[in-house]
């Protein structure tokens, strides 16, 4: 599953989707954690993979489903709180799961998706199944203990997983290096007898050449992988936090935004290899795609309180559906 | 085949490693996971099934529930082996914030089959950190199934009803029952409903609900109770979650009498919900009081004559009854 043009265009559209999808939030509904500056790590990861290969995501996971190749609208509407939102208006911004391309949860708990990816390769395994398990995680999350007791589990059973990890050099303000005791995250795979590669996540096709090996490793039975991809976060955590002290200089927010902006890193090299006129076809389509959404996300119909009771159980025992009962 | 009306001698510890072996035939997607399985509980499944569905896991609790989380979104039926309720504490926030959440966050999209199995390690001189009973937790989290066995046949019956419930089920095991012995159906297809209580002694003057391990004080009490003239009839409430308030209700409407034996701590416990729920829907019917028998708000001490007199007793429930006589 190498990069051919077509797919090298794909993964630029499925980058531009993140970042239009991410403005079109700022200029219309602005919560949720932005992952501007980072499509070029989760897209190149995400093309890695099959649709029938599983994700989990963060809090910050606009850009995983996105990067999988989810319809933008339903994710859009979800964001809105709406009734045709992918999760019915009831999960929202930190929780984009797509079930069909293979997304299985977006924990908005640090470290909440290491298991469950975990899990996922599990299944695959034992299903005799040779998809993989893609855990997206932030440097932050690296200290939870879900982190050691998870990967530790995935490389005992040699799991097809791949723990993807987007450092963006900030746990909220808290700098990496001021939270891990070794802040080479990728150095922590010894720990668990598995590799780990560090990569520059402003590179997609640098990205997307590590995870293929990763993923091809992780099918051949050879267990999983951790990688660090140096990524940069352009906007604050969250749209909602107001962030009362400067943790990081106006300077290296520009420095990142001007000259590590992986879209325009990517446009370049695109544009050298002949391929101009598709990007901006590409860019007008990506455009309209996103208006779409927003238009449709306004117009859409706000959930029921009906809605709630029928998305508890499977089997609702004594609970008449719609209505309170268990 | 066996025989539909078949039966075998079996403790309540055999019953449900039988439950699992009949599961894991009948469905290849059914795999156990936990600390020390092919040494303590499922030490003759490892003779019959293949390696890949039984896990003995790294001391990991939260990750390994977590991972049967995981197993459970993409296709297996994972039973998780969780051996001391204590250590839910440990896995609660894969049990409360993911497999109770999922479905519900991602609007349905999701089902988590998922059981955890826990024993309640109480009156078993295992002090403090090995010893609770910490069903209220779970009952007030949505989107769980609890349920609290209290006979063999049961053990059996509802932990198959669970692992063939779409739903995340936590079951909590009494080991004060693990050694009790009765004859237990042997068809591959015998399942105990879940969300029914069952009543075991039948009574017009009391109502005695009883939670998992209380069922034989309870049963003791009663008969104690009938010699000098007063019917008890006893309710073993089998599920926790969700709670059968229509055989409560119905038992509490004739006796006008509620005693309700939990062994969880008194303060928000499961019997603290029934007598709640009593008290709203079934008020007119109460000619006296509730009386909750629960574990007082210290906590499970090393010593064996102190630890005992915190939990349900034969004693205790007559006390009780005496109270609202």
């Amino acid at each position: 599953m190498s990069l051919d043009r077509a797919r090298q265009l794909e993964m630029f559209r499925r980058m531009l989707r993140i970042r239009l999808f991410e403005e079109a939030l700022i200029a219309h509904y602005p919560v949720g954690h932005l992952s501007i500056g980072q499509e070029g790590a989760i897209a190149g990861a995400c093309m890695a993979l099959r649709d029938d290969d599983y994700v989990t995501g963060t809090h910050r996971s606009h850009g995983h489903p996105i990067g999988k190749g989810a319809e933008i609208a339903p994710l859009m509407a979800e964001i809105f709180g709406k009734r045709t939102g992918i999760c019915k208006g009831l999960g929202g911004s930190m929780h984009l799961t797509d079930t069909k391309l293979g997304l299985i949860c977006e924990s908005a708990i640090v470290g909440g998706g290491f298991p469950l990816a975990t899990g996922a390769g599990l299944s695959a395994q034992v299903r005799g199944s040779d998809q993989v398990s893609l855990c997206f995680f932030g440097d932050g999350a690296v200290n939870q203990g879900t982190f050691s007791e998870s990967v530790n589990m995935g490389a005992v059973w040699k799991l097809p997983v791949i723990y993807f990890c987007e450092n963006n050099g900030y746990a909220v303000t808290t700098p990496v290096e001021k939270s891990h005791g070794q802040p080479e995250i990728a150095r922590r795979a010894d720990g668990y007898g598995i590799p780990g590669v560090v990569v520059d996540g402003q590179d997609a096709e640098a990205v997307h050449a590590v995870t293929l090996e990763a993923v091809e490793r992780a099918r051949a039975g050879e267990g999983p992988t951790l990688i660090e991809a140096k990524t940069y976060r352009f906007d604050e955590h969250s749209n909602r936090l107001a962030i009362p002290i400067e943790y990081r200089s106006k300077e290296e927010i520009e420095h990142h935004r001007k000259e590590r902006d992986p879209i325009t890193l990517y446009r370049a090299v695109l544009q050298a290899r002949d391929l101009l006129s598709e990007v901006e076809a590409i860019e007008e389509e990506v455009r309209k795609t996103i208006d779409d959404a927003v238009e449709f996300a306004k117009a859409s119909p706000e959930p029921e309180m009906s809605d709630l009771w029928d998305s508890m159980y499977v089997n609702p025992i004594g609970a008449p559906v719609g209505g309170e009962g268990l | 085949m066996t025989m539909r009306n078949a039966t075998q001698k079996l403790s309540y510890l055999q019953a449900i490693v039988e439950a699992q072996r009949e599961e894991m035939r009948r469905d290849e997607r059914v795999i156990l996971m936990g600390e020390d399985i092919a040494v303590y509980g499922a030490q003759t499944l490892f003779d019959e099934f293949d390696e890949k569905r039984l896990r003995n896991t790294p001391i990991s609790e939260n990750s390994f529930v977590g991972v049967g989380v995981g197993a459970a979104l993409t296709g297996l039926r994972p039973i998780v082996d969780l051996t001391i309720a204590s250590f839910c504490y440990l896995a609660s926030d894969q049990i409360i914030n993911q497999a109770a959440k999922l479905r519900f966050m991602t609007g349905a999209q999701l089902a988590v089959p998922l059981v955890v199995r826990t024993s309640t390690f109480y009156n078993n001189r295992t002090a403090a950190q090995h010893a609770d009973r910490p069903y209220p937790l779970f009952m007030n989290t949505p989107g769980l199934k609890v349920l609290a066995p209290s006979n063999a046949t049961d053990a059996k019956g509802l932990l198959k009803s669970a692992i063939r419930d779409d739903d995340p089920v936590v079951v909590f095991e009494d080991i004060n029952l693990w050694g009790k012995k009765e004859e237990v159906p042997t068809d591959e297809d015998f399942l105990v409903p879940i969300g029914k209580a069952a009543v075991r002694r039948e009574g017009g003057d009391v109502t005695i609900v009883s939670i998992a391990g209380c069922l034989p004080h309870a049963l003791s009490a009663a008969d104690a109770l009938a010699k000098d003239g007063v019917e008890a009839e006893v309710i073993d409430l089998r599920t926790i979650v969700p709670l059968d308030k229509e055989t409560i209700l119905a038992s509490v409407a004739k006796t006008g009498r509620l005693v309700v034996a939990d062994n969880s701590h008194k303060v928000g416990s499961v019997a603290s919900e029934i007598a709640a729920v009593v008290s709203e829907e079934g008020f007119e019917s109460l000619k006296k009081p509730i009386q909750r028998v629960a574990a007082p708000q210290v906590h499970v001490p090393y010593n064996a004559a102190l630890e005992k007199q915190l939990f349900v007793s034969k004693d205790r429930i007559i006390e009780a009854v005496r109270a609202i006589a």
